[in-house]
């Protein structure tokens, strides 16, 4: 490996505490989320980086794309494509109401030590069996579960696509998602594996940091019943974070790192 | 606004009316001449609301409708008030409400009395949202009181994309 030493530090410390130590941000940012018309499209732009909304780092892979038409199906993005800084895809909004798409899906983290060396792995669960050995020295194991989605509506906002998926860590909403306007403060809820997560920090930042001097960000905390609200600074664009670190990865001695980002807009 | 929010806005306004002759309702809605290098007509949308901004009728959306595929409705929710208090639970184009854009001048819409006559007596708004295509927004609001048991009459003034905005109630 050919990394500085401060990178490869840094991607050290990355892989021993996966994604909540990770410090870019991913997103997906689509082209609008309220529609009128026949035949409305989003375009999206996915990308890891540190600034919002800016892609300045890494294409987002989009193994784990999943777009939720209002009634519950699945449908296909179109045009994929990957760029050196984002992956982009389109949506065409064949339904009047409610869309979710979301990037989301797992990945296994290990370290070990071996003849004195530091091992650092990253895959699928079912290569993990194969790849880490069992019992090896010092080792540490992390399933990270994540979502990074947006929800986007065509028409009148409708609630099909809001359920809960019941499966790591999401929020799910009490103010429509499409329904945010700056003077309107908004409720949501988040949910692990389809539980209330309380007391789990949220961050939210708004969007175009690069021409501000300060993040702007909102650290909020859930209640008891995993519910926040949200004042909005302004109109805009906002990246809304949360991890939750346990050992309910459902195997022996693996930790959990379950992340959740939605990208939700605000208008004036 | 809540995940259960109130979708019926329309049937409100269709309420039966009472035989008695309706008030004469005029709104007067100026529409500036701008000198910008691309002009194109504002879409407008004109509604009564009730003073917690619920819409309550609709008067009037004037939009591209002549463009083939209803590419015109695409644009619609640039009226965003009026596409959030009301619009998007539409299935355009609305018979008597939805008309062409208008040319800058003034123009008047008289409402048939008929179409307000379900409200319940109170205070309402009027409220006129103009949205332009490579330009701006800007909403005006005139209230009012319903049914009118004088004659009234109300102004707004805008300042970029809408001029003056006026409102006559004859009883």
């Amino acid at each position: 490996m050919t990394l500085p030493i401060l990178r490869r530090l840094a991607l050290v410390a990355l892989l021993a505490m996966p994604v909540a130590a990770e410090a870019h941000r991913s997103w997906l940012l689509p082209s609008a989320t309220i529609l009128s018309g026949d035949d409305p499209w989003v375009t999206v732009d996915a990308a890891v980086s540190n600034d919002l909304f800016y892609f300045e780092h890494f294409p987002m892979p989009l193994d784990g794309l999943t777009i939720m038409a209002p009634d519950g199906s699945a449908a296909q993005a179109e045009n994929q494509a990957r760029g050196r800084y984002r992956s982009t895809f389109d949506v065409r909004l064949n339904a009047p109401g409610t869309w979710r798409i979301a990037v989301a899906g797992e990945s296994m983290f290990a370290s070990w030590r071996q003849n004195g060396q530091q091992r650092r792995w990253r895959g699928t669960r079912e290569a993990f069996a194969r790849e880490v050995p069992a019992g090896a020295e010092a080792l540490r194991v992390t399933l990270g579960q994540r979502r990074v989605e947006f929800f986007a509506t065509r028409g009148a906002p409708t609630d099909r696509v809001l359920q809960p998926l019941n499966e790591g860590l999401e929020m799910v909403p009490i103010t429509h998602p499409n329904d945010l306007v700056a003077a309107e403060p908004a409720q949501f809820r988040l949910l692990l594996d389809g539980k209330p997560a309380a007391g789990v920090e949220v961050s939210v930042v708004p969007g175009g940091n690069r021409y501000r001097d300060q993040l702007g960000e909102m650290k909020l905390r859930t209640a008891e019943d995993g519910s926040f609200a949200v004042n909005w600074t302004g109109p805009g664009m906002y990246w809304l974070n949360a991890s939750v670190r346990d050992a309910n990865s459902g195997l022996p001695n693996v930790q959990r790192n379950a992340s959740y980002v939605a990208t939700l807009e605000v208008l004036p | 606004m809540r995940i259960a929010f109130p979708l019926a806005l329309i049937g409100l306004a269709a309420a039966p009316l009472a035989a008695k002759a309706a008030p004469e309702v005029t709104v007067t809605v100026e529409i500036p001449r701008l000198s910008v290098a691309e002009y194109h007509r504002p879409y407008v949308a004109i509604w009564v609301e009730r003073p917690d901004q619920q819409a309550v009728a609709n008067l009037a959306v004037w939009y591209d409708m002549a463009l083939r595929n209803n590419e015109g409705e695409k644009w619609l929710k640039d009226m965003r008030q009026w596409w959030r208090r009301t619009g998007r639970s539409l299935q355009m184009p609305l018979d008597g409400v939805s008309g062409a854009t208008r040319a800058p001048g003034r123009h008047a819409l008289r409402v048939d009395g008929a179409a307000l006559s379900g409200l319940a007596p109170g205070q309402y708004n009027l409220v006129v949202e103009a949205a332009r295509e490579v330009g701006g927004r800007e909403l005006l609001r005139v209230p009012f009181q319903w049914p009118p048991a004088a004659e009234q009459s109300g102004t707004a003034q805008g300042s970029h994309e809408l001029g003056a905005v006026s409102l006559q109630i004859k009883p």
